[in-house]
Parts: C-alpha cells; structure tokens; sequence
C-alpha cells in the first residue's frame, strides 16, 4: 500500500468518525435543551411560593423526563454500543445534569439519595456496561454532588421562607453524603475536584442549622413538627 | 462535623436519640451504596494503573529499539541489527498482549488513554524497522496483523489437538487509526535523524530517498489537514521541520557533492549535524 493510499484510508476513517460526533452533537444539544427545561422548572422551589408547590413541580419534572427518555433512545442509535466511551466526552457533561435532576426529583419527592439504579430507570438507560448506554458510576457521583450544593442553597432559602425544620434533615443527608464519598479513594480528576467543593456545602448547611439552634428557632419548629 | 455534634446535644435526649435513630437508618443505606462505589471506582483505578505501567515499558522498550535501529547507518551488516530489533520488538508485543489481555470484555476506549503513549511509540518503532527494511510505510493492517495473540485457556487442558481453536483463545489489539498517526508523525523525526547521520556516514543514496518518504507522508498529512485528533495538528509543525532539515541536507549534497572528493563528504556534514542537533532536542 501506498503512502497516498494510507493517508486516504485514514481519512476515510477520520471522516466517518466526525460525522458521528457532528450527529451526537446535535442530539447532545436537544438533550442540554430539555435538561435546562428542567432545572428551569425545579429552580422555582428556591421561591417563598414555591414550597407548596414542589410535589406539582416534581411532577411536570418527571413529565419532561419523558422527552429526556426519548432523546436518549435517539441518541443511542448515532453510534455503536460498544463505542461507548470513545464519544463520551460529549454527553458527559449533559448526563451529569441529568443525573442531578433526577437526583433532585427524588431528594424533593422522597428526601432519600437516589440510588443509580433509579437515576438509570428515569433516563431510560443501563446501570451495568455490558447491557448498553449506562450511566457510569462517576457520571452519578457526580451528578449527587450537583445536587449537594443546590441543597445548601435550598437550606439557606427555605430558612427565609419561613420552613426551619427542612435545613435540620438537608443536615443529616449532607452529612449522609460527606461521610459516604469519604469512604471512595478519589484520583486526581474532575470528580475529586468536585468532591473538594463538598466541604463548603457541608459549612454552609452547618452555619443554617447553627443559626436556627442558637435563637430557638430550630427547637420551635421541632415542638410544632410534633404537634 | 464538630459543630454538627454540639448542635445535636443541645437538643432535648429524646430528639437526639430519635436523631441518632434516622441517622443510623440513612447511613446504612447510604454508606453502603458508597462501599459499593468505592469498590468499583478501585478496580477502575486499578486496571488503569496496571495499563500505564505496561505502556511505560512498551514505551521503553520501544525506544531502545528505535536506538538500536539507528545504528543500522555505520554497521556493516545491518541484517544482524534488524533481527535484534526483531527480537526487541515480539517482547513488546508480549507486552501489548498484556494490554489485550487486561482490556478483555472493556470498552477500549475507556483505557485508552493509560496506553496510547506506549502504542504510539510501539507504533514508530515497528514502521522505522519496516522502512528500513522495505522503504516503505508500514499500514495499519500490517501493525493490527501481528497483533494477535494465543492465549491456552489454563482451565482447559486437553484442547492442543482437535479442540485448539475453541481451546486456545484468540485475543487481539486494534491500533486505533489515530494512534497509528501520531505514531508515524513520530517516525519522521527518527527518519530525520537517520538521514543526517547517514550523510555523515558518506552514504549519497540515503538521504534522498528519505527526502522522497518524507514529502510523501508531509502530503498525505497535508491531506488530512485539521480533520484529524488535535495533536495530529501540533506534530504537523515539528514534521515540516524535520522535512526542511532533510531537504536542506539534500540540497547541500546536490550542490556540494559535485565538488567535494567523497571522503571529505563526511566532515562537511558531521560540522552540520553539531549545527543541527541542539535543535533536535525539542523535537
């Protein structure tokens, strides 16, 4: 084989492999677009008003899900299975959102962490490898750190609208969390890095509760919980 | 986490112990979910670990032989050195066997990057031994071809005569075609440096023909341009070099050859080496 006829084959190569990114691009973008839906949606708990509301919220959340599940089946059928990781930096970023999500959802819903398998079950994807598109375990951990922080601010913002008891049981499951990713040996990547901002999270939830504590107010909301 | 404890003691005993309760609860859902995680994260690392450490000693190994072929200028027989770096080369496709044998039922991709250092230079030395050998350029098929390896399932001890293709288990390693280019971008460094020394050696044919590959790989990556992975574009620039040099030597023989008694060839172009070398060491 020729020089020339080596190069062409290889571009040959090259060419067929960025019309598969250019085709994952364009679902990825659909994908950002519902994602932002979403979050859009979920982002009017942080309001007075919007305590009340968050079982409707979750609600029209899980609806959109149901878009995100499709796009995800489109998405699915731009590139091998087994390709898997050589195109995943493109939907990385987006499936960690999602992950966070769906991990809110839940957190709102049930005030439990979400376990992978259920992030998996409302994408409409895999947990383990071998069965297809999966979430991969960093993916998921990452996307519960997301969720780490909006929490924090949701603690500082349900303090202002008058709910002292939630700051009490985002403690408890932050701290769930904190001693739970202590327990993973972290490398030097994107994940630690995330992870290292966990702390500031934990300190801010402990300065609501601490604040709550020293004027009564938590004690207050405990005696009217147990009413 | 302190802060946290004294606020949980100035609750009333009750609380506390009702806290204590749910927080004991939610760890033990939640704590061993992470003990889970914390194991496959582990075993992750480690398989990546165990690869970077393979693809060092390709890397090495493959170096030396890349040494050893440039030797092949100024030794007489350069049939003895080619089986050497022959032999060189099967211990690093053991090693590659490895790397098979590690990424076995995982997604390549996924590991990909603990290994493509070691591939790369896997990849330049084995194109360096067949230039030298054919004056040709070594395809993607030919690398892939010989790397196949016979694994003998060990739990399986009957199987050499009738049962050897169900027995014996074939596993192979696909350069990727990236890999592969960069692999031979690297190439046309040693290919530049094999020139030099050979005008230095008084050897007149060498160089051209190499000035002749050269441009013939300078096009054809031309050709791919910034279609390719993004270090392809950065290698580009250090190839361009490397051709000048090649052609500038040319060019120098072409002018100079014709005066020159052939035995003072070699001093002329060992005074130009010294000029260019420093040089080379960014490359």
């Amino acid at each position: 084989m020729s020089v020339t006829e080596m190069f062409s084959y290889i571009q040959g190569f090259l060419s067929a492999d960025q019309d598969v990114r250019e085709d994952i691009r364009k679902v990825v973008q659909t994908l950002e677009q519902t994602a932002r839906e979403i979050l859009t949606v979920l982002q009017s708990v942080h309001q007075p008003s919007g305590f009340k509301e968050i079982p409707s919220k979750c609600t029209r959340a899980r609806e959109l899900f149901c878009t995100v599940r499709t796009q995800i089946s489109d998405l699915k059928t731009k590139f091998p299975v087994e390709q898997y990781y050589r195109f995943h930096e493109h939907w990385r970023f987006v499936l960690q959102r999602l992950a966070f999500l769906a991990a809110f959802v839940v957190y709102l819903e049930t005030e439990a962490l979400v376990t992978r398998e259920e992030v998996a079950q409302i994408l409409g994807i895999e947990v383990v490898r071998e069965k297809g598109f999966h979430l991969d375990v960093e993916d998921y951990l990452a996307g519960v750190l997301i969720m780490a922080s909006e929490l924090s601010r949701l603690a500082v913002n349900s303090v202002t609208a008058g709910d002292y008891t939630r700051p009490l049981r985002i403690s408890n499951f932050i701290n769930e969390l904190d001693s739970g990713f202590r327990l993973l040996n972290l490398k030097n990547d994107p994940l630690r890095k995330r992870y290292d901002g966990l702390k500031y999270d934990v300190k801010k939830i402990e300065e609501v509760v601490y604040d709550l504590s020293i004027r009564g107010l938590a004690k207050e909301a405990e005696a009217v919980g147990d009413k | 986490m302190n802060k946290r404890e004294g606020e949980g003691c100035s609750l009333r005993n009750a609380d506390s112990a009702q806290e204590l309760d749910t927080s004991a609860n939610l760890s033990s859902s939640v704590i061993a979910a992470f003990k889970v995680f914390q194991k496959e994260l582990d075993t992750k690392h480690d398989k990546y670990e165990r690869l970077v450490k393979i693809s060092r000693d390709v890397t090495i190994e493959s170096k030396r032989t890349i040494f050893l072929l440039h030797r092949v200028t100024n030794v007489p027989d350069t049939e003895d050195v080619l089986i050497e770096a022959e032999g060189k080369l099967d211990v690093v496709r053991q090693k590659i066997g490895l790397i098979a044998e590690e990424l076995r039922g995982e997604d390549i991709h996924q590991f990909h990057r603990a290994f493509t250092p070691g591939i790369q230079e896997y990849v330049e030395a084995v194109s360096f031994l067949h230039y030298i050998r054919h004056r040709s350029l070594i395809s993607l098929e030919e690398i892939n071809a010989r790397l196949v390896f016979m694994r003998t399932e060990k739990a399986d001890p009957k199987g050499s005569s009738e049962a050897a293709p169900e027995g014996t288990q074939v596993l192979t390693f696909q350069v990727t075609p990236s890999d592969y280019l960069l692999g031979v971008a690297d190439l046309t460094g040693e290919l530049m440096r094999m020139c030099i020394s050979s005008v230095g050696n008084g050897d007149i044919d060498t160089p051209f023909q190499l000035s002749m590959f050269l441009r013939q790989i300078h096009d054809g990556f031309s050709y791919i341009g910034n279609t390719g992975p993004y270090e392809v574009s950065k290698k580009l620039h250090t190839l361009r070099q490397s051709l000048g040099k090649v052609e500038d030597a040319c060019y120098a023989l072409r002018v100079r050859g014709s005066e020159i008694p052939k035995h003072m060839l070699a001093d002329v172009f060992s005074s130009r080496t010294t000029l260019i070398d420093p040089e080379e060491g960014v490359v």
